[in-house]
């Protein structure tokens, strides 16, 4: 609830990008820049999603990538790929996306709760609410929650 | 500017002044008998009473005070500097010290111990000599600068009401000197107020006052760093001359001063000279200083009197950059409180300072400013280097005006990462000085009596390097005083001098810093370091050992060779934290002892720590760095030196002793297979530990400078990787963290239940 709960006023922007065949978007205010694709230096004992570490203007910022994290098919990178450079707290993180779609502007009132049919926990945890834009089905994601603390202690 | 700032400002001055007065004791306690040495002594002590005047610092003033009036004694030569006075000098300038960091930092000061030197200095100026009364006690030597308030400082103004008002009052019996006071500028520079001199000369007796501003040159011409003005004063007096003198203690080397004793009438010399007198009030000083901006509006000359006083209660609050960065903020700041008037006379009084100070002009910057700046020069090379691949990758027919501009911008860039890296470094002197005082506090304790010889504090090395340098440098001078020397019996009966003696040397040598710190002492008892390791089981009892691996014994933890414990050293966690911390800097330490003749411990450091000297491999397709220090050798396993041991070990034969092999790639699961060792390289590696290995790689890239970049920053800490770096061609590379690869390959594993998700 603390996404939705920090966010209460009229409006706001948020980044839509796809992962395989779904859409999902983030809060615009956590994203730093958007990139190309550029191999990343895989790390020792890295969980299966991290994909390794690239450089970021002489910082070193790990790629996740966040079909793999969701739990979808894992992506093989390529040039086509976009990194969303994005702020978790203190770190900055690269997510592997597989394009980046628009900006919407949308109030809180237009997002619906999560359906009652998500299967795991952890989808659960990370999905906070959906949207239905023209259409299309769009999922806004904590980022967070995709990054909890326990988890990257364990990475 | 806030009071919080201008103190922080006084005590970075402190640290300056400290350090000139404890340099200046040590040359005296050398021989150096140059008067101009033992006034650079008593003017740090004098400024620092000064200033802690200001703040209401009282501990620190009345020590001071004291320390000032033993010093005023040795200036005056009414005491010899002799090694026993130095020796209580040098332990009042350490408390000096202690004062000021804890007026700074809240802490707590040993009272006793300055109480005990309160009392030996105070012995000192008046046992030895006891005629002191002309010695500058109260009123003279106290001329603290006037109260600084929020603005940073505060005009004194003055009434020019009563021009005719002082009248000569009847001649009495009392002597009447004239005294001509001509300041230079100097006078101003250095902090000093004309006006408070005169005000202390007033309190000796009777006195008129006569300014001659016939120098005074118009506006236009008129240089506000020059002394226009000079006084002639007349002074009844019974004090005597010395009191008169000991008003201007202060100031002599920056003035013309006469003294003369006048007879009779001739007194009433104003009319001889062809000046303006311009009497004015001294009584109005001794109240507190008034804002005052309304007199501006006198006449031209009286204004530019004006200015020059308040120049002078500008200078008085501080030295040179005091009033710059006062000056600074009164500028930034107008709208506060302060004036105009007072902000542009304190501006200009900054101009003043600062071309007087221009000799080394230095600015203080925030370290984090620096780092980013460095930060981006490492990004800039990166840059500029695959900028240059990529020219080379797509240049086909070799378009020189290209391939031109490229080498000039590598040269370039490399000129400003050299200028970068520059601004961090800085002399080791400071960290040098500080061990004087260690080795004062532990001769003392010990009984022992030790001469410190610096050299090389002028050696240049990062800040970072600097500040992690003392702890260790501070351990080894303890042991080398405690342990390395003996006792003045004992080096007599040796045949050597009673005073033992330390060097400590710095010096450039490849690259690196090398810290040496020698001790002619006994050297290290090499049959008592063996007995102590056969004791805890280091070592077996029949082991054969050459005397470098003996002397190396002392670098284990908890080993000590003291026989009884003692409160400076020899609880067993000396020299293993040194050399730990030393590591941890990337540096080596070395020890060479001969007996009878003392210890030579051998530093070799960074000169910084942003960089790193590694060794670029290649394993399993992955480029690793391995910090050079670490490795020992390389070598080209052959087949016939692999062994297999148990069920998945090998051990490589080196010289008839056998290492266990470790392969990188597999135990940072980068393979799941080991590799062929016949098919790579061998990287002979010391470890924290003690123990070696041979870890394997694929092949060596080469040898590189590389800068270090931190991974927790964005990610998290992954065992057996130290840092990571940027190559030339823009990819990050992981610095191994040999420890911990050692470690692991020891059974601790890196993180098994992590390295199972990864493979799968």
């Amino acid at each position: 609830m603390t996404y939705a709960a920090k966010n209460l006023t009229d409006g706001r922007e948020l980044i839509a990008f796809r992962v395989g065949a779904q859409e999902f978007c983030v809060n615009i205010m956590s994203v730093r820049e958007i990139r190309g694709w550029t191999p990343a230096t895989p790390m020792p004992h890295a969980p299966p999603y991290v994909l390794g570490v690239i450089n970021l203007r002489g910082a070193v910022l790990p790629i996740v990538d966040l079909s793999a994290r969701l739990g979808m098919t894992p992506a093989d990178p390529t040039v086509r790929h976009v990194i969303i450079v994005a702020q978790v707290k203190s770190q900055v993180v690269g997510l592997l996306v597989d394009a980046v779609s628009d900006i919407l502007t949308i109030t809180d009132d237009k997002i619906q709760p999560t359906p009652d049919v998500v299967s795991s926990e952890f989808e659960k945890s990370f999905a906070r609410g959906v949207l239905a834009i023209e259409g299309r089905m769009i999922c806004l994601i904590e980022l967070e929650a995709i990054f909890p603390q326990e988890e990257r202690e364990a990475a | 500017m806030d009071m919080n700032e201008i103190k922080e400002i006084f005590f970075q001055e402190c640290e300056e002044q400290l350090a000139e007065l404890e340099s200046g004791l040590l040359k005296l306690n050398d021989g150096d008998r140059d008067p101009e040495t033992v006034n650079a002594v008593f003017r740090a002590v004098h400024s620092i009473k000064g200033g802690a005047g200001a703040f209401g610092l009282d501990d620190l003033v009345s020590f001071a005070h004291v320390f000032e009036t033993t010093l005023d004694c040795v200036r005056s030569n009414r005491l010899d500097p002799g090694p026993e006075v130095l020796k209580v000098m040098l332990k009042s300038a350490d408390v000096l010290a202690d004062l000021t960091n804890a007026a700074r930092d809240g802490g707590s000061v040993d009272e006793a111990r300055s109480r005990q030197l309160i009392k030996e200095l105070e012995a000192l100026a008046n046992g030895e000599v006891p005629q002191v009364s002309a010695a500058p006690v109260e009123p003279v030597a106290a001329v603290a600068p006037p109260p600084v308030n929020d603005e940073g400082f505060q005009p004194v103004a003055f009434s020019f009401d009563d021009f005719e008002a002082d009248e000569e009052p009847p001649l009495m019996e009392t002597p009447t000197y004239e005294i001509v006071f001509k300041p230079k500028s100097d006078l101003y520079a250095k902090g000093n107020e004309a006006t408070l001199l005169l005000r202390d000369l007033s309190r000796l007796g009777e006195m008129s006052i006569h300014c001659d501003m016939g120098a005074l040159p118009t506006l236009d011409r008129l240089s506000p760093e020059n002394a226009y003005f000079f006084w002639k004063i007349s002074l009844k007096t019974d004090k005597g001359e010395d009191a008169i003198r000991s008003v201007f203690e202060f100031a002599e080397w920056d003035c013309d001063l006469e003294i003369s004793l006048v007879e009779d009438e001739a007194v009433q010399s104003g009319e001889e000279l062809p000046m303006q007198p311009v009497p004015f009030d001294l009584s109005i000083l001794d109240d507190e200083p008034a804002v005052s901006v309304g007199v501006v509006e006198e006449e031209e000359q009286l204004a530019v009197q004006q200015q020059e006083i308040r120049n002078a209660a500008v200078s008085a609050a501080g030295t040179a950059s005091n009033v710059l960065q006062m000056a600074q903020s009164a500028a930034r700041a107008p709208a506060e409180k302060s004036t105009p008037a007072a902000s542009a006379a304190a501006q200009s009084a900054a101009a003043q300072q600062a071309a007087a100070s221009a000799a080394t002009p230095t600015i203080r910057v925030d370290l984090d400013r620096v780092d980013r700046l460095i930060n981006l020069v490492g990004e800039l090379v990166i840059n500029q280097a695959m900028l240059s691949q990529s020219v080379v990758e797509n240049d086909t027919n070799g378009t020189s005006s290209i391939n031109m501009g490229l080498e000039e911008l590598q040269q370039l860039t490399r000129e400003i990462q050299d200028s970068v890296m520059a601004i961090r470094a800085q002399p080791v002197k400071p960290v040098f000085q500080r061990m004087s005082r260690i080795v004062r506090e532990i001769a003392d304790m010990t009984g022992k009596s030790v001469r410190l010889i610096t050299e090389g504090e002028n050696t240049e090395v990062d800040k970072t390097v600097i500040d992690k340098l003392a702890e260790p440098l501070t351990h080894m001078i303890r042991n080398a005083v405690d342990h390395g020397l003996e006792t003045p019996e004992k080096r007599v009966a040796a045949g050597k001098s009673a005073e033992g003696t330390v060097r400590l040397t710095a010096k450039h040598r490849s690259g690196r810093i090398v810290i040496e710190l020698a001790d002619d002492g006994a050297g290290i008892n090499r049959e008592k370091v063996r007995q102590k390791a056969i004791d805890n089981d280091l070592i077996a009892a029949d082991a054969n050992l050459s005397d470098e691996e003996i002397d190396n014994l002392i670098f284990h933890a908890g080993f000590s060779t003291a026989d009884k414990i003692s409160d400076i050293s020899g609880r067993g966690v000396g020299m293993d934290v040194v050399k730990r911390s030393i590591q941890a800097l990337g540096g080596r330490i070395n020890i060479s002892s001969k007996p009878g003749h003392g210890s030579v411990f051998t530093m070799s450091l960074p000169l910084t720590l942003a960089v790193l000297d590694g060794m670029v491999v290649t394993v399993a397709n992955q480029t690793l760095v391995v910090p050079l220090t670490a490795i020992v050798e390389t070598l080209q396993p052959e087949a016939s030196a692999i062994h297999s041991f148990g069920s998945n070990q090998r051990l490589i034969s080196i010289r008839n002793s056998f290492c266990p092999l470790v392969d990188v790639g597999r135990i940072l699961n980068f393979r799941a297979i080991q590799a062929n060792p016949v098919e790579g390289v061998a990287l002979l590696v010391e470890s924290e530990g003690g123990g070696q290995r041979a870890l394997m790689v694929d092949a060596i890239q080469g040898q590189r400078q590389v800068v270090i970049k931190s991974l927790e920053a964005n990610y998290t800490h992954v065992p057996g990787i130290a840092a990571a770096t940027i190559l030339g061609d823009g990819r990050v590379a992981l610095i191994l963290d040999v420890d911990a690869i050692v470690a692991a390959s020891r059974g601790q594993s890196l993180k098994p239940e992590m390295s199972l998700a990864a493979v799968g």
